[in-house]
């Protein structure tokens, strides 16, 4: 079967853009190939790792099990989309480093992108609620601790400063 | 001073920007992918191929079998290559092999133009083979008549060894002798990295360029050459950022066959990924091991004599072989020191993946057996555990004649002591003595030992290159790897204390290329601290030797009078700073009459090794109706010497409690019996620690500065890893007075257990009309 491609319109980290893709492609493999988001991993290919997870309008999904065609019109972030335009790390990037939430780094940015939708509910979890909204991110390198360090230090940094207004 | 500070990691920005590359974010994304067919039945022989119909498949570029490979056999695992051919490690692999050795053995690799035209291709090639009897289990490969994997090894025995001291058999005389006797099983795990196993390769300037993820660049350099028959030198092996590797990594896997591959078309960019399902079957796995420990104890509790049977189940294949049941066996006498001994460690080729290294090497599933026993023998005993690890584990002063290693500073009964207070050891004991009820909960310990690298079985060597910027800022260059340890800034640190320059100075460069770094054996044996410590600390005094040369004659002060401050050159008898590194650098590079481009490299051999001890406490809950467990808490107690970053060594000893949790309770490869396939390749049935399986974990430290050790640091990669299921299994002993022997502790075996026990029978008995529902 010869390939087929569709124009495929949607916004990523802000900026609207089109381009024709593969209809069988996975949106990862979109994000890698064509648009070079290397922030996106694959660990598995088939939803069991978290490695690729982005935003799409706002929630999270693997994105090497999400059709690429079906962004169309969508909102999608990745994390290369959380860091400032002037390279400006966001407050749960600068948690991850500072909390030595990261090793490998290669369940990072799939992390990072859990924890942002999560925060941005702007709720207090306890630790136990945090580590089972994380529950589709695999790590093998931290035992988890110092991320669920990291994303409860920028829940709370958060809250304080909505709480000033 | 750089050394003992929680610096900030040097790769954490890239890393949690997507900035750091990591090998698939580096190839060419129009390179061709190869794939390989993997065998469908566990022993046998590839009688034809038939390729017809896969040459049909559009974009298909090549097809390439067994029957086309090279005839160099190769031996994989990543040790470092010894001139005495006897100990080398056993070459028994080719790119792709007609004689079938497991479920999964490598038959043929198509190379296409994308991934789904290869996977089209390796589905429509017809393999007849000629089936084999097969063996899973080892004890049953020793057997007469049972399966032969490999004509050189008789019996499946690719290794035996014994240490036998004084008299066993008339020891086991004395009266009033008590004999505590166990089999513990340990279970065959993968190590999941979250990056796959993955490398291209093409050729450029004669040579053949592999770029992979892997621990070991310049041993796969190395491997690949000779699998390829090329001289060494041919091979450049680069190594980027890699996502993880926890020993499956320290072994050549399909770096060899992938430069083959570019070979075979013209040297073309071939991308060969290692898809997760694969990657549990088809690189390596962990070593299950079944031991046999029986311990002569008289009424005090020391012991009258110890024996001690391994049996470890290599797979279809060498790779590391027998120093992973050699090294646990290591571990039995020194642990608890006994005169009259009989130990004896077999590893047996069986038809399943092969089994290769995995953190802790031989440790966690020695610990997982000694330390269950030593549970048992004091249960027996009528003592408490603690108080009987005190009293008989390794003595203060103790020396192992053989790596010469020393127990200088009582680093056991320290670290059991600083745990024991912490965690409330005692405390909880109390609480949870008289239990009845459902739902139970128990406390228990474990201790581990480790050695720190290879010496004096291999080569210790590491080389650094340090080059000076004109600002008076550093390149520093480790032939040693970052797999995510944080390897690139202890080493930053250690550099920027002996130069005396900030800890912002030093720029590492991380990706290894064999072309340009110092070589280096790279990431493995919990090494590269101590013996690139090394390597650092020499060759940043021979380049801080240099610049003070320099200083000497732009100062008219003598050497003695100067130093090098927060990067700067400080006369010394009154601290006055007399200029920048920046403003010497500049002025030596560009000088008239005396250019130099500062740089230092020098190579360090390391003849020593060190002890690393720890220990972990564990609290369970048992729900004993539902045989379930929960971790209640997990905390680890560390000796690895000083403290070069105490919040990178935190980090590491979580992930290493993290990967003894599911060694403990949940990870296991499971084989079908009916055709040696495994049944739980992929990452929802293999189970795997998520962040809800584990409680908040607690590292803590012991900090003996190593006597042994450039910068008093020693092990601690792989130390985490050891203690904490031995720890979860006599909690879970205490809490329900049942001894379980066999890791993972899952639904499924407490059931048998506590079946057996008696505690089900309540349960039991409430439910006969499901029971009877059955039939
Ligand atoms: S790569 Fe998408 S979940 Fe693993
Ligand atoms: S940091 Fe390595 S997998 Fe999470």
């Amino acid at each position: 079967m010869a390939p087929q491609h569709k124009l495929v319109s949607f916004t990523l980290n802000g900026k609207p853009t089109q381009k024709m893709i593969d209809v069988r492609a996975s949106l990862s493999d979109m994000l890698r190939n064509d648009y070079s988001m290397h922030s996106v991993k694959e660990g598995c290919e088939v939803g069991e790792c978290g490695a690729c997870t982005v935003l799409i309008d706002g929630e999270t999904f693997n994105s090497c099990i999400y059709l690429a065609v079906w962004v169309e019109g969508k909102d999608v972030v990745t994390t290369e989309g959380l860091t400032g335009e002037d390279g400006t790390l966001s407050d749960i990037q600068q948690s991850f480093v500072d909390e030595f939430a990261v090793q490998c780094g290669y369940c990072t940015p799939g992390f990072i992108i859990s924890a942002e939708a999560l925060l941005r509910e702007n709720k207090r979890y306890t630790r136990d609620e945090l580590r089972k909204m994380m529950a589709g991110n695999l790590c093998r390198c931290t035992g988890y601790e110092n991320i669920i360090n990291a994303v409860e230090k920028t829940m709370e940094e958060r809250l304080e400063a909505k709480a000033k207004g | 001073m750089s050394i003992g500070k929680s610096q900030i990691r040097v790769d954490a920005p890239d890393k949690v920007t997507g900035r750091a590359r990591y090998t698939d974010d580096l190839c060419d994304k129009n390179a061709l992918v190869a794939r390989i067919l993997h065998s469908t039945i566990a022993h046998g022989e590839v009688k034809s191929i038939d390729t017809s119909e896969a040459e049909k498949v559009p974009g298909v570029v090549k097809i390439l079998t067994c029957f086309d490979v090279p005839h160099f056999k190769f031996g994989t695992a990543g040790h470092p290559w010894h001139l005495d051919p006897g100990h080398r490690d056993v070459e028994d692999r080719l790119l792709l092999t007609s004689r079938i050795r497991f479920y999964g053995d490598d038959v043929a690799a198509v190379i296409a133009e994308n991934d789904v035209a290869a996977a089209q291709a390796v589905r429509a090639i017809k393999v007849e083979y000629e089936e084999f009897p097969f063996v899973l289990d080892p004890q049953e490969a020793m057997k007469d008549g049972a399966p032969q994997l490999h004509e050189d090894f008789p019996n499946n025995i690719l290794g035996h060894t014994t240490i036998y001291r004084g008299d066993f058999d008339e020891a086991i005389k004395e009266d009033g002798l008590i004999k505590v006797e166990g089999w513990y099983e340990s279970p065959t795990v993968q190590h999941c990295h979250i990056e796959p196993p993955i490398s291209y390769a093409y050729m450029e300037a004669g040579k053949v360029v592999v770029v992979a993820s892997t621990q070991i660049p310049h041993i796969v350099r190395r491997i690949t050459a000779q699998a390829l028959g090329l001289p060494w030198g041919s091979v450049r092996l680069v190594k980027p950022y890699i996502g993880g590797g926890f020993g499956n990594k320290q072994d050549a896997l399909y770096e060899p066959l992938n430069a083959w591959l570019t070979t075979q078309v013209g040297g073309r960019m071939v991308k060969l990924e290692i898809p997760r399902e694969d990657t549990f079957f088809a690189t390596r796995v962990r070593h299950a091991i079944r031991f046999h420990i029986t311990s002569y104890v008289r009424p005090d509790g020391s012991f009258a004599a110890r024996e001690f049977e391994a049996f470890s189940d290599q797979g279809a294949y060498a790779s590391h072989g027998h120093g992973i049941a050699a090294k646990g066996m290591g571990a039995f006498p020194q642990l608890y020191p006994c005169d009259n001994l009989k130990c004896d460690a077999y590893t047996v080729f069986t038809n399943k993946p092969v089994a290769g290294a995995m953190r802790g090497y031989g440790i966690p599933q020695a610990m997982f057996a000694g330390e269950a026993h030593i549970e048992d023998v004091a249960k027996a005993l009528g003592k408490d555990p603690l108080d009987y690890r005190k009293q008989f584990l390794m003595p203060v002063g103790y020396a192992d004649s053989f790596s010469r290693n020393v127990n200088y500073f009582d680093s056991f009964r320290q670290c059991i002591d600083k745990g024991m207070e912490q965690f409330g050891f005692r405390e909880k004991q109390k609480e949870y003595a008289a239990q009845t009820g459902d739902i139970r909960r128990g406390v228990g310990l474990a201790v581990f030992w480790y050695n720190t690298g290879v010496w004096p079985i291999s080569l210790e060597s590491s080389a650094c290159r340090i080059v000076m910027n004109q600002d008076g800022t550093v390149q520093l260059q480790m032939g040693e790897t970052e797999i995510g340890q944080g390897a690139d800034t202890a080493f930053a640190q250690m550099t920027a204390a002996t130069l005396g320059i900030p800890f912002e100075h030093v720029h590492v460069i991380s990706a290894q290329d064999t072309d340009i770094t110092p070589f280096g054996t790279g990431a493995y044996a919990s090494r590269q601290t101590y013996m690139g410590g090394f390597a650092v600390r020499q060759t940043a005094e021979q380049m801080k030797a240099k610049i003070l040369k320099h200083a000497e004659r732009m100062t008219r002060m003598p050497v003695s009078n100067l130093d090098i401050r927060d990067g700067n050159i400080v006369r010394t008898t009154d601290n006055a700073v007399q200029m920048s590194l920046g403003e010497l650098a500049t002025n030596v590079l560009y000088s008239m009459e005396y250019s130099e481009h500062i740089a230092a490299e020098s190579t360090y051999q390391i003849n020593s090794n060190a002890y690393s001890f720890g220990c972990s406490f564990a609290e369970v809950e048992v729900d004993i109706p539902m045989c379930k467990v929960k971790l209640l808490r997990l905390t680890n107690v560390h000796d690895c010497g000083t403290l070069i970053n105490p919040a990178l060594a935190e980090a590491q000893v979580h992930g290493g409690m993290s990967m003894a949790i599911g060694y403990g309770l949940s990870e296991k490869c499971l084989f079908d019996e009916k055709t040696g396939r495994q049944l739980n390749d992929n990452l929802l049935d293999y189970k795997l620690c998520t962040p809800v399986d584990h409680p908040d974990l607690t590292a803590l430290f012991v900090e003996n500065h190593e006597p042994t050790s450039a910068y008093g640091t020693k092990a601690l990669g792989e130390p985490p890893t050891c203690s904490g299921a031995p720890a979860i299994r006599n909690a879970i002993l205490h809490a329900t007075g049942v001894a379980i022997n066999e890791a993972p502790i899952t639904p499924h075996v407490l059931f048998e257990e506590f079946s057996q026990a008696g505690l089900l029978e309540k349960t039991a008995k409430s439910v006969p009309a499901m029971a009877g529902a059955d039939r």
